[in-house]
């Protein structure tokens, strides 16, 4: 059974015995347990979509100490699942908000916020400071930052992450289990798995994987039940089905294997091949035009074709008017378009656009731009009435 | 036998989340699935023709890098899973 350090030991006072009294009638947690939850240490990565039901309910279930990372602001496009955050909060730090509802639900609770990203020069010391990381970042060179950063320090490291639909949760614990490494050794190269920016998630997913990962964190603590080491879950929400998977520690892992040859942080933006601002192949002598530049030779007549390489149901929330040919779609039904004429493309933002401006002209068209900053560009700039997502 | 798809490469198997084949290794059953949705090669295989690093694949609840690889005996009623990693958290 995998537990964390040994806590120091702390008592409880009349309140707070209150406030517990649905875990202190449990013989799993009882003054024992709670106790040791109230002396525990968890640092949460992310105050996002995971991060918001996890803090919620850590904070909720009494973890003494709560170290929140995260140096966004909310958006409007946060609240559909950062529950967290409110109306209200949208401009404000993430921290600030994560922070005063942590308070708001329980004031014993020590809340310490760390505005900040993580990187290879601070996620050790940050580490050492706490008994368990629970990782919900969005993006892989922080997941193998995170991962390798509980491995050097040996921190259990909860880890969950969200596609749209899908989820997968797993203890990944630095002696009793594998590690995230042992699983993927290598991340994907970049743009061939979306984000959930451009793939979009279910709201309620990050709740049901978030809660997941509070549920492992708090077994951890209470070293009761039996965590997910060496188990990776699988949830479907869309189907209701819930898979498991068998873990293996990798002998030959590079960062927790016997011959190990990473023994300190890298740089993992270039492990992950991301060098600096994404830019598309070819991107160096990319074609682009404003979103003014076109409204402007729209407005004088000119013959101009828009190309909407967004998914149909984008083009239900709002559109150009533009002939709809999804990215995917471009290389089946190139010859729906006619290469004498100017034709410019556009996505949400730019950076699917990019890639079919790129595609178009190894196929031979000259006449065709990509419009910089996509139809979100032309909401701002142009047309302030077109709804933004 | 069944191979589940995960959700970020349905988009490449006519949006199915499982497509039924007869093969007798998993490297039959993996074949069976891009020659049918061949858009489906280039996210699993390298292009020296190996099983790229960040996506897994599972009989059933074990890892095929544990058992005999792609050389994995299957029969009817199993299961292959692929799974690649996603990172999504804070949105």
């Amino acid at each position: 059974m995998a537990t964390i350090t040994q806590l120091e030991p702390v008592t409880l006072c009349k309140e707070e015995i209150l406030r517990y009294s649905r875990h202190l009638i449990m013989p799993e947690v009882g003054m024992d347990g709670q106790t040791k939850l109230k002396a525990a240490k968890v640092l949460c990565i992310g105050a996002g979509g995971l991060g918001s039901p996890l803090a919620l309910y850590l904070a909720a279930a009494g973890v003494g100490t709560l170290g929140v990372v995260d140096f966004d602001v909310v958006d409007f496009t946060n609240l559909q699942r950062q529950i967290i955050h409110t109306t209200a909060d949208v401009g404000r730090p993430k921290l600030d908000s994560a922070a005063e509802k942590i308070k708001a639900i329980n004031p014993y609770v020590e809340v310490r916020p760390f505005e900040t990203r993580l990187t290879s020069a601070n996620a050790l010391d940050l580490f050492r400071q706490f008994d368990i990381v629970v990782d919900g970042t969005d993006n892989f060179p922080t997941r193998y930052l995170v991962n390798d950063a509980c491995v050097l320090t040996g921190k259990p490291n909860v880890y969950g992450s969200i596609f749209r639909f899908e989820g997968q949760v797993s203890v990944f614990a630095t002696e009793a289990g594998p590690c995230y490494r042992c699983l993927y050794p290598e991340p994907p190269p970049p743009g061939l798995v979306p984000s959930c920016a451009e793939g979009g998630v279910l709201g309620i997913l990050p709740g049901l994987i978030g809660v997941m990962q509070a549920t492992e964190a708090i077994k951890l603590i209470l070293g009761k039940g039996e965590p997910l080491i060496g188990r990776l879950l699988l949830v479907d929400a869309l189907a209701m089905k819930f898979r498991e998977l068998k873990l293996r520690k990798n002998p030959d892992c590079p960062v927790c294997g016997k011959n190990r040859t990473i023994t300190e942080l890298i740089d993992y933006n270039q492990f992950c091949g991301i060098r600096g601002e994404e830019k598309p192949e070819g991107g160096s002598k990319m074609p682009e035009i404003s979103v003014e530049e076109l409204k402007r030779r729209q407005d004088a007549g000119e013959d101009i074709l828009v190309l909407d390489v967004r998914e149909p149901h984008e083009y239900q929330i709002c559109n150009l008017g533009g002939h709809l040919i999804p990215l995917n779609d471009l290389p089946k039904r190139v010859n729906e378009l006619d290469s004498s004429r100017e034709i410019v493309a556009h996505c949400k933002m730019g950076g699917r656009s990019a890639k079919a401006v790129d595609f178009l002209r190894q196929a031979g068209f000259t006449k065709v731009k990509n419009l910089t900053g996509g139809i979100n560009a032309w909401a701002d700039k142009v047309d302030p009435k077109m709804p933004k997502y | 036998m069944k191979i589940m798809i995960p959700t970020p490469l349905r988009q490449y198997a006519d949006k199915k989340d499982a497509v039924e084949v007869n093969a007798g290794t998993v490297a039959e059953a993996l074949s069976g699935l891009t020659s049918r949705h061949p858009e489906l090669r280039q996210h699993l295989y390298t292009d020296d023709g190996r099983l790229r690093a960040f996506v897994n694949v599972y009989l059933n609840d074990e890892d095929i890098r544990y058992l005999s690889k792609e050389q994995t005996l299957v029969k009817d009623g199993d299961t292959l899973s692929i799974v690649p990693s996603i990172a999504g958290g804070i949105g």
